[in-house]
């Protein structure tokens, strides 16, 4: 089991023929994904890699049956890009941007609550099922296949580190996915939470916040009042000075709302072991999860 | 994106969103100028700086004749204008803003930003003008009202209802201040503003709802499509160094410690500045090459850190990803040829291409300190910070 991604993950990729989207997609069907189709208006007909290319998603969901999409576009047609995956009725968007304006996916998100489909990020690394699907940026061999630990963040780069170190201590991973930077974004930490909490195969999660907004207190509330399973929390960006974005669109403490401390506080009052040393995520991890679980 | 005063109240002007007459001045002279072309006296002068507090540091005065705009204008014109935002150093004020004075009945606050958590555009309001907002929010937050607008929808006439009458504002205030409300959304929308406030906006006593204060903060995601307000930066607000690294499209922010570090991906670039305080030092800089970083980019990064005399040793780290760590090892050694690198590197790659990346720096002869993992770059950097 794993959540969101798997086996049956039928991969439509907007933005196939831009360098980027070309290159991914390679990568992804390296690591096993069944990529069906790509999407580029004005470029149906044509081939990448194999891969049929249309001019309309929903032609790759009729004709190809795709039922995962998988974002390149640039951030000026990126929402667009979104709008007309989740009205062609795929289930899972996933998309890799960074950049929408925030005004943009202030009305994607609305549009979306009419849908049944779900997105995660933009401005994310996507999402990996160690051993059955990569939909997504990140580097497939850091990962371990077979659980027990589920990784959700908010970063990239950092997400690859922890779940490094995670696999280094010998301990896989059911799902790992980056939720995206940007303070408006589809699936949140709940999310991700309730799924890993419903997935047998889970069970453990690691969760990776950072600055600005308050879905880490918000994830806190459910971890408190929902989780049975054991939750490990770093947050980054207890240096980070108010007022300034740090890299992420999102990540920004604004007047005194959004700090690392608060969400750490938060954390730690929903029963989350947070780690603060970054350098020592993985061993700390295997300790709490050898305390609650015994062998992993 | 943050503009001045001055150009958001333009921008409000052009919109329909009423302001107080003035004009912009950067000398003595010009002061004295805009001030004869008002109505008549008091005027207001107003230091242009992209920072908040600025009454409270004497950046904000009033003067009753020509003589006393001269004196005023003289006081403010280069002054290191300190505020709760600027910091210890201040800002130096390059002009300021000459605005005729009003008779005010009623001081009110009024913010539109888009609200993350629930995807609405959230206008707040309160009877409390003049105030900082977190402040009244913190002792009085029933003072505070707000309505959230579907951006989809857009605002409605009962949501604007809701805001006068929340505010004890009627008769033809009421219809200004509807008025108001409506133009001002419709400007935030407009322009993708990640904030508008105005504080205070006041009710004169002839009943005119007044934008005394404006804000804007523009999402610099959506600058694609503004090229008006693109126009309207200043560079002379902005750190030089952010400035030149804005030119190499890397993701630099100026910080007061003497670590520098080059991180790529924003989340362990936070992480890393995280680290380096963990190690009893402090980080100058946060530093994201982001994930299609160049040797280049790599180079310029080093260039921008060495630039800033408090840097006493560099942490680099690097998990690769899309960013390989030869390309990065590559820009590394491009860099400490080009520039004379006079200070301690440690350097921590893991990822892809890892193996590569460590020949190419073990190979280059530049004397590098290479770290196995992020705690032995931590161990690394308080050694260096301890001597």
């Amino acid at each position: 089991m794993a959540i969101f991604v798997d086996e049956n993950t039928r991969l439509v990729v907007q933005g196939i023929t831009g360098r980027e989207g070309q290159f991914h997609t390679s990568q992804c069907r390296q690591y096993g994904t069944r990529v069906v189709a790509g999407v580029t208006p004005g470029k149906g007909g044509q081939e990448v890699d194999g891969v049929p290319v249309f001019n309309t998603v929903l032609e790759a969901v009729v004709t190809a049956g795709a039922n995962t999409s998988m974002i390149f576009v640039p951030p000026p047609f990126a929402a667009d890009a979104i709008m007309e995956a989740a009205d062609a009725g795929v289930d899972l968007i996933v998309c890799i941007t960074e950049g929408i304006p925030v005004m943009d996916m202030l009305r994607v998100k609305n549009f979306l609550a009419t849908k049944k489909c779900r997105l995660i990020g933009p401005n994310c690394p996507g999402i990996i099922s160690p051993g059955l699907a990569k939909v997504g940026i990140m580097p497939g061999v850091i990962h371990r296949p077979g659980g027990p630990i589920g990784v959700v963040s908010r970063s990239g780069t950092l997400t690859y580190e922890v779940v490094d170190q995670l696999s280094r201590q010998g301990i896989g991973q059911t799902t790992c996915l980056g939720i995206g930077g940007d303070p408006v974004n589809g699936t949140s930490f709940v999310d991700c939470l309730a799924a890993f909490e419903a997935d047998e195969e889970t069970r453990g999660v690691i969760l990776v916040g950072e600055i600005g907004g308050s879905a880490e207190e918000e994830a806190a509330l459910f971890i408190e009042k929902q989780m049975s399973k054991p939750v490990v929390g770093f947050i980054a960006g207890l240096t980070a000075p108010p007022g300034r974005r740090m890299g992420h669109a999102g990540a920004i403490i604004s007047g005194s709302s959004g700090t690392a401390a608060a969400k750490i506080a938060a954390l730690q009052a929903g029963g989350v072991q947070v780690c603060e040393d970054l350098g020592r995520l993985g061993e700390f991890s295997v300790g709490v999860f050898r305390d609650s679980l015994g062998n992993i | 994106m943050k503009i001045h005063e001055y150009q958001a109240k333009e921008l409000f002007n052009q919109a329909g969103v009423s302001v107080p007459k003035g004009m912009v001045a950067i000398s003595v002279a010009e002061a004295c100028q805009a001030a004869a072309a008002l109505p008549g006296y008091p005027v207001v002068v107003k230091a242009q700086i992209h920072a908040g507090g600025r009454g409270k540091g004497g950046g904000v005065r009033l003067a009753h004749d020509e003589a006393e705009v001269a004196t005023v204008a003289e006081e403010i014109l280069g002054m290191h204008l300190v505020t709760r935002q600027t910091g210890p150093q201040g800002k130096v004020v390059e002009k300021v803003l000459v605005e005729e004075g009003l008779a005010i009945s009623r001081e009110l606050y009024l913010a539109i930003l888009p609200d993350r958590d629930s995807a609405a555009i959230m206008i707040m309001a309160s009877s409390e003008g003049g105030m900082d907002i977190e402040e009244v929010a913190a002792v009085t937050p029933g003072k505070i009202i707000k309505v959230a607008v579907n951006p989809l929808l857009g605002l409605q006439p009962y949501q604007c209802r809701q805001l006068a009458f929340g505010l004890d504002i009627s008769g033809p205030a009421a219809k200004s201040f509807i008025g108001l409300v409506g133009n001002l959304y419709d400007l935030m929308v407009a322009k993708d503003c990640s904030m508008v406030e105005i504080n205070p906006l006041v009710i004169t006593q002839d009943n005119q709802v007044v934008a005394l204060d404006a804000k804007m903060d523009v999402d610099s995601n959506s600058l694609y499509r503004h090229p008006e307000i693109v126009a309207m930066r200043d560079e002379g607000e902005e750190d030089p160094l952010e400035v030149e690294a804005s030119r190499h499209n890397l993701n630099y922010i100026n910080l007061d410690g003497t670590i520098g570090n080059m991180v790529n991906g924003a989340g362990l670039a936070m992480a890393t500045m995280d680290i380096i305080k963990q190690a009893g030092a402090s980080p100058a800089n946060f530093l994201d090459v982001g994930g299609g970083a160049s040797a280049d980019m790599v180079e310029q990064g080093f260039r921008l850190i060495l630039r800033d005399q408090r840097v006493k040793g560099i942490l680099i780290n690097i998990f690769g990803g899309i960013l390989r760590c030869d390309v990065l090892a590559e820009g590394v050694v491009q860099a400490a040829r080009a520039v004379d690198i006079k200070v301690p590197v440690v350097v921590r790659m893991e990822g892809t291409n890892v193996k590569k990346g460590r020949e190419i720096l073990a190979a280059s002869g530049v004397n590098l300190i290479t770290a196995h993992d992020l705690a032995d770059a931590a161990a690394k950097v308080a050694a260096i910070a301890g001597k």
